[in-house]
């Protein structure tokens, strides 16, 4: 197979992205040259989604991750630093460590023997003193650690570039709307933990099937879903038709496609008529009780937003993850056909048992590999992707025309958001353009823009945030 | 005449029998797509649980699946998910079960490990075979853990199913069966 990429920097992927009219090229998904390209210049660059801090909560504990193909460990040290390192001995590449997760003094190699400590220092090495005579120095043969990573509100994340901006800056105008997603549910910052472990799957298709698809496809779901209904999996039950999602009572409001061209990021969220939060409404007749502990929360958080307009409930933050009250969705790319996608559900830290059980269980019967929900997605998205793959299927651009050229912007109500109608293919688009820049770019220096100014990054986000690098 | 042993041994075959002939009717319903007639042999307050298997270190094996009380699981409901489960393969626009994949379920090891009054715990292997439109194959192995309670209508009612899957990472992209 002739080889798409030339060189870094070669303009010829531009012929394969046609955001104008709305036409990608379906090599974009399945060339295995231009997926191997990914792992360089998008992966090993933008800011990806670690985990939770309450995942490791004490000195020694640690939690395997994974950031682009390659695993990770998120572990405190005994300092109570966090740190994100590779999952590889340096000497012979071994994994450090084989466990999902736990608590460690240190991590042995079980190869030769080498031995880091929980801040990735090499401490132990057989045979150093009799066999390397003190030819090596050791404080140079640590873990590999990640050159970037940020605590958001307790969300982990991390990068690889050491020329990435800064993380808020990298979210932008979503900032707030990550910021939110780990409050709980009276607003409280630092709100939640995550329920233990994360959900880990192989779905047969490109990573970009539901990592630019999810809060960016709002089409799919009258199609796809059209057989949830009849399980009523929702809170509520089969009152309300058994629709899957909680009962809500908004304000009067109008759903928009909102994207951020120039970041990736984009989500379906609701521009409000009016500021704060609506009054809770009961949604829990399956659950006694839970209704009392989320109208009681919901209250507090009124309280605090009151006056507010809150733009932006959920989030794909580019590349791979997408950020929503109660659930965090991750693809990694596993191979140019095959996604391993991650599953992680906030809770309420401080929420009683029984709220937790019941938002627990709604989550395992909703989505994941073996949730009512996204069984169909999984469906349609193994088989496009393998009906893409043949020779003359790549003769046929995919269609990305839905609204092209109709995206507008409300900079009063919606600042440094790109909007388009509820049904359209903008945060597609946006995704699209950002892969686009990545993979032409050299180093982030070329990627526009650097280190854009967020409008939402306030005085108590940068006080309370603790960067760590 | 049989001995009192013998007669023992007898009353544990026979049980043995009608458990396993219970297993392989359980399992052709599945195979055959008579899911409706599956749901009627769950009891009402069945617990369904397939834990996900971890990774732990020697000594934390306590830990290895994941618990019902406060983690996170493949599946952990009751009847009224499972019978919503039904209800949507039933609809025929259930797009990962449609057109139906052919699911085999290969039920082994079969053991009676407890009686008590009308209830029994049995504990089985299954090897369930997924094949779908051309050539997507999922296999599961695993281990089930059951509590069967006696019924006049079915012969017996699946009270309780501890499902242990010999995975990590679920290799399967979805698990549309029952096991």
């Amino acid at each position: 197979m002739a080889s798409l990429v030339r060189s870094f920097g070669d303009r010829s992927l531009r012929s394969l992205v046609d955001l104008d009219r709305g036409l990608v090229s379906r090599e974009i998904y399945v060339n295995e040259d231009l997926y191997k390209m990914e792992l360089e210049q998008v992966f090993t660059r933008a800011w990806l989604f670690i985990g939770h801090e309450a995942q490791v909560p004490n000195p020694g504990d640690f939690v395997v991750s994974r950031m682009g193909e390659e695993e990770v460990i998120l572990v405190r040290d005994r300092k109570n630093q966090l740190h994100v390192f590779l999952n590889t001995c340096r000497h012979r590449g071994m994994k450090v460590c084989r466990y999902d997760d736990g608590n460690t003094l240190v991590f042995t190699c079980p190869f030769h023997g080498w031995s880091y400590d929980t801040d990735g220092r090499l401490v132990g090495v057989p045979y150093f003193d009799a066999a390397y005579k003190g030819d090596m120095d050791k404080s140079e043969w640590g873990l590999p650690e990640v050159a970037q990573m940020c605590n958001f509100y307790g969300s982990i994340w991390a990068t690889w570039d050491k020329g990435a901006p800064s993380f808020e800056s990298y979210l932008g105008p979503y900032s707030d709307t990550v910021r939110r997603a780990f409050q709980s549910s009276d607003g409280e910052d630092n709100g939640v933990e995550l329920f233990n472990p994360v959900y880990k799957w192989r779905i047969p298709c490109n990573w970009k099937f539901p990592g630019f698809s999810f809060d960016g496809d709002r089409a799919h779901a009258a199609m796809t879903h059209r057989s949830i209904n009849v399980a009523a999996i929702g809170p509520q039950g089969d009152a309300g038709g058994g629709s899957r999602a909680p009962i809500r009572a908004p304000f009067p409001y109008t759903d928009y496609e909102m994207t951020v061209p120039e970041l990736g990021h984009g989500g379906h969220n609701a521009i409000y008529e009016q500021p704060g939060l609506a009054e809770y409404r009961d949604t829990w007749f399956t659950e006694p009780g839970v209704d009392d502990y989320y109208r009681a929360m919901r209250e507090k958080k009124r309280e605090k937003y009151r006056g507010q307009y809150i733009v932006g409930e959920t989030a794909l933050i580019w590349p791979n993850v997408n950020i929503q009250p109660h659930r965090i969705l991750i693809w990694h790319p596993h191979s140019v056909g095959v996604t391993e996608s991650w599953r992680a559900y906030p809770i309420d830290r401080m929420a009683p048992q029984h709220v937790k059980d019941a938002q627990r269980r709604y989550m395992m019967r909703y989505g994941g590999p073996c949730g009512l929900t996204e069984s169909d997605d999984m469906e349609n998205w193994n088989y496009a992707s393998a009906a893409s793959f043949g020779t003359v299927a790549k003769r046929y651009p995919y269609n990305f025309m839905m609204g092209a050229g109709h995206a507008f912007v409300d900079e009063q109500r919606a600042p440094g958001m790109t909007l388009n109608y509820e049904v359209a293919e903008e945060n597609q688009r946006s995704r699209l353009r950002r892969w686009l820049e990545f993979m032409e770019a050299g180093s982030w220096e070329d990627i526009y823009p650097v280190n854009p100014v967020s409008p939402s990054a306030g005085e108590a986000t940068k006080s309370k945030s603790k960067v760590e690098s | 005449m049989l001995t009192e042993n013998e007669q023992g041994v007898l009353e544990r075959l026979l049980l043995r029998e009608e458990i396993e002939q219970f297993y392989y009717h359980e399992a052709a319903l599945l195979d055959d797509r008579k899911f409706d007639d599956w749901i009627n042999l769950i009891a009402d307050d069945i617990h369904y649980h397939m834990p996900i298997r971890r990774n732990v270190k020697f000594g934390e094996q306590a830990r290895e699946n994941t618990s019902s009380l406060n983690e996170i699981s493949w599946f952990d409901e009751g009847k009224r998910t499972l019978a919503g489960r039904v209800r949507q393969i039933n609809t025929g626009i259930h797009w990962c079960e449609e057109p139906f994949s052919r699911i085999r379920h290969l039920i082994t090891n079969v053991r009676v490990v407890g009686v008590d009054g009308d209830e029994i715990r049995a504990n089985s292997n299954f090897f369930v075979w997924q094949n779908r439109l051309q050539d997507e194959v999922n296999l599961f192995v695993g281990a089930r853990e059951d509590i069967l309670r006696r019924d006049e209508e079915t012969g017996w009612k699946i009270a309780k199913r501890l499902i242990l899957l010999d995975q990590n990472v679920l290799l399967a992209k979805v698990i549309t069966t029952f096991f």
